[in-house]
């Protein structure tokens, strides 16, 4: 009951710090929506330089969000959509958590008139 | 509700209490009180004051942002762990006077405020981006 939450946020930090940057979380969609694809072709549709992109691709990697595949000099990316399940659970799993805290508030509460 | 609301990750907890504020002040902001129903604390209700909030699972590092007596109490929310830099959140509670006691209201933000660089360029929400992935997900899945 208590380790829910906390293991919760703590493995949704990293995701909402890399999807918190607008050009990552459009790079993250595309994969997802589009496949698999190469810096290249992120690059060429995403307003910002290659290094630029392959810094966000890192950044993504790094929180599980991507994977990287080298095929020659190119490098393919494509999304790991499981990634994002702790993010999408973390509001219900909070909520869940301040519910239980609020019956025990209550309890005490009415503990607290007698 | 408001834009701010728009560009978060927020949690929203609220109940009518048949207490009234000042009752619910006190287990809000007494460490014993705030033990009882939430967690071991060293808490004190004075802005800028950095508390624990310590279980068995480990610790959530806190410090206070706001003290408005028996109104507003709001406090940083980052859970403990030395890899990470830790999720960035800040738990508001809010207290209205009722004809039979009190609302009391809680919102867990998954971002604060204070730190632009969350806010800044953002295109749109988080629950919009939430929802549009998953449907993005349904649609392949």
């Amino acid at each position: 009951m208590h380790a829910a939450p906390a293991a919760a946020s703590v493995v949704a930090d990293a995701l909402f710090k890399s999807l918190a940057d607008p050009t990552r979380r459009s790079l993250f969609e595309r994969l997802c929506r589009e496949g698999e694809q190469t810096v290249a072709a992120l690059t060429a549709r995403a307003g910002v330089s290659q290094p630029a992109v392959s810094k966000h691709l890192a950044v993504l990697k790094q929180a599980g969000l991507v994977r990287d595949r080298h095929q020659g000099r190119q490098t393919h990316y494509s999304a790991q959509r499981d990634a994002l399940v702790p993010l999408i659970n973390w509001t219900s799993q909070m909520t869940g958590f301040w519910e239980s805290r609020f019956d025990r508030l209550e309890d005490l509460l009415n503990r607290m008139d007698q | 509700m408001n834009q701010t609301s728009a560009e978060t990750l927020s949690v929203v907890v609220e109940r009518d209490m048949p207490h009234p504020p000042e009752k619910i002040w006190r287990a809000l902001t007494q460490p014993l009180l705030i033990e009882e129903w939430l967690m071991k604390n060293d808490f004190k209700p004075v802005v800028g004051h950095r508390f624990d909030l310590r279980a068995d699972w480990g610790a959530v590092d806190c410090q206070v942002l706001a003290v408005e007596p028996v109104k507003a109490l709001s406090y940083t929310w980052n859970v403990s762990r030395d890899d990470m830099a830790g999720l960035t959140s800040v738990v508001t509670w809010t207290l209205t006077p009722t004809s039979t006691g009190t609302h009391l209201r809680m919102e867990q933000s998954g971002f604060h405020p204070d730190q632009p660089r969350y806010y800044q360029g953002a295109k749109y929400g988080w629950q919009k981006f939430l929802a549009d992935l998953e449907q993005v997900l349904a649609r392949i899945d």
